[in-house]
């Protein structure tokens, strides 16, 4: 069975928000309907979302670490945003793991929300609807789309490709290899939710130089004025380092 | 989690309409049991079984002032096999209903009235467990996923018709004020004991999730810099009381006095005195502090999503 899903790379996400405006761009553009934008250019502007990168800061000063967290629906394997809505429309598609929610069914009750651990469903102020991410599920079966571009909207927009989108049951699939190879968890498993969506940690990132490196002609360290002239017909390693 | 005023009035209104029919019922079935209560006329069950239909059907009004969409509002009896929300939707026209037929049956002098009293009561107490199960059956909100969630729905209810059933029956049915009386008195100090249960146990909970789990990294210094909006969200509204600890703890107080205290006296005054003015007040104290308590229920409530919310909680 598919379980399609996002691996976020915390290493590697510098927290542009370029996801953020990216999905909001596309979901509120789409079929489905707008997603609000209440006082966006005056004071406490406010709006649906459904990905928001959020910033942490960890550890004590000097020694510290900035993670940016970006955070959006998980699409949990045992979604208990589900079974508790009473009208049916919150559901998980068979076919491929999604969360979804059936606008035209949803009363804005809000119960689906509540049973939500991780404060991810968004009731739209104006609509009146509950929304959430819905892995561009509009965009990822798309024919008309290039096939490149079937992809959520988020994970095209990454300029870091911190965002990895795949089928998590799929041992093979570029999202499983990274879970499996770069210790991928999951965000509070204690409730059992067994969110689909995976975090990778950040890890220590060391620089190795070499001695060679540190005398040789293009050495980038090395003060403008006192660089070594080499002849013009002398080979270097790059063109830069030859005039 | 921030209370909704919808919310509190629904549950508050039905509990004492159900209550009330409990009592209503109970009276008539221990006559008919033949443990020594007086029967009162037809017209008491009939203005009291309207009473009751006024209270479930003002809560039911109420509901869907909590709706974005109340016009789809039919729609939510479809999930019943897994919600107790859509269970609750179901149960609530049903009570109402042979709450009807009841004051009918007794309006025709049908001699169908204690079965369908029966059917009445169990419904009313289904219903008691559908509103209790509903904020009960959420295991990561600590604070409710307790069986004291239920019982206190059930005896706060069962309380606050009683005392109702108590004026009304000083006005109009006197031979059974001291019985309903005396069963306010005892279903109150019941509720102060289940619910201040309920305050003990939430007081020493342990919130099992934490900013650790929360984003998955371990480390016991974690600040947050940005919450990932500017003017708030949802999140930030739906799940935050907005007020101060004092204000929440002087709310605390305020019901325990309403709701429990002030009413045991006003209602031992009242039988005392025979006086339906004393049993009416304390009614009304005992519904005030009802809304207090259930005010309370809502904002005690820490969802673990506001983890992810560190400068407003
Ligand atoms: S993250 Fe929340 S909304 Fe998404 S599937 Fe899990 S419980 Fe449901
Ligand atoms: S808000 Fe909509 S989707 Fe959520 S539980 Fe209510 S009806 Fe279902």
């Amino acid at each position: 069975m598919t379980q399609l899903a996002l691996v976020i790379d915390l290493n590697v996400c510098v927290g542009c928000q370029a996801c953020v405006t990216s999905c909001k761009s596309w979901n509120t553009s789409g079929t489905a309907g707008s997603l609000a934008d209440l006082n966006p250019y005056d004071e406490d502007p406010t709006g649906t979302f459904f990905n928001r990168v959020q910033t942490f800061e960890v550890g004590s000063y000097p020694n510290t670490e900035t993670v940016h967290f970006p955070k959006s629906c998980l699409h949990c394997e045992d979604p208990p945003c589900v079974p508790v809505c009473p009208t049916g429309a919150s559901y998980k598609r068979a076919e491929d793991g999604i969360v979804l929610v059936d606008y035209d069914k949803c009363i804005g009750c809000k119960y689906c929300s509540w049973a939500c651990p991780y404060g991810v469903r968004e009731l739209d102020p104006e609509r009146k609807e509950m929304t959430k991410c819905t892995l561009c599920v509009d965009r990822i079966y798309n024919e008309a789309l290039p096939e490149r571009d079937r992809k959520p909207a988020c994970v095209l927009a990454c300029p870091t490709s911190a965002r990895i989108f795949g089928d998590v049951h799929d041992p093979d699939s570029v999202a499983s290899k990274a879970i499996r190879e770069r210790g991928g968890y999951q965000l509070m498993p204690e409730w059992g939710t067994e969110p689909s969506n995976h975090y990778l940690p950040r890890r220590k990132t060391e620089m190795t130089i070499r001695p060679d490196e540190i005398v040789r002609t293009d050495n980038p360290l090395k003060v403008d004025g006192l660089k070594p002239m080499p002849d013009a017909s002398t080979p270097a390693l790059d063109d830069a380092a030859s005039w | 989690m921030n209370p909704a005023f919808s919310v509190i009035l629904l549950t508050t209104l039905t509990g004492a309409g159900q209550g009330l029919f409990l009592a209503l019922f109970g009276s008539e079935l221990a006559h008919a049991l033949k443990l020594s209560a007086p029967m009162p006329g037809h017209d008491f069950y009939v203005l009291g079984a309207l009473i009751s239909l006024a209270l479930s059907g003002a809560g039911l009004v109420a509901s869907f002032f909590h709706l974005g969409r109340p016009e789809r509002a039919w729609r939510s009896a479809a999930m019943w096999r897994t919600s107790w929300l859509s269970r609750e939707v179901i149960v609530l026209p049903a009570f109402m209903a042979t709450t009807a037929l009841y004051a009918l049956s007794h309006a025709m002098s049908w001699p169908i009235t204690l079965a369908t009293g029966a059917i009445g009561a169990a419904l009313a107490l289904a219903l008691f467990v559908c509103t209790g199960m509903i904020y009960a059956c959420l295991k990561f909100l600590q604070e409710w996923a307790s069986p004291l969630t239920v019982i206190n729905y059930l005896v706060l209810g069962c309380a606050s018709g009683l005392t109702l059933a108590s004026a009304y029956a000083a006005l109009s049915a006197a031979e059974l004020m001291t019985m309903m009386t005396s069963l306010a008195i005892a279903l109150t100090v019941l509720g102060l004991a289940t619910r201040s249960a309920s305050l003990l146990r939430n007081a020493r909970l342990r919130p099992r999730s934490s900013l650790q789990t929360a984003i998955g990294v371990h480390h016991p210094r974690i600040a947050q810099r940005s919450q990932g909006l500017m003017g708030g969200s949802f999140n930030t509204r739906e799940f935050f009381h907005h007020r101060t600890l004092q204000f929440l703890r002087s709310v605390k107080w305020t019901f325990l006095l309403l709701a429990f205290v002030l009413p045991v006296l006003l209602l031992a005054a009242g039988a005392m005195t025979a006086s339906p003015p004393l049993l009416w007040l304390a009614f009304a104290v005992q519904y005030v502090g009802l809304l207090a308590e259930r005010w309370y229920f809502f904002a005690q409530a820490n969802h673990p999503q506001n983890l992810y919310y560190q400068t407003i909680s």
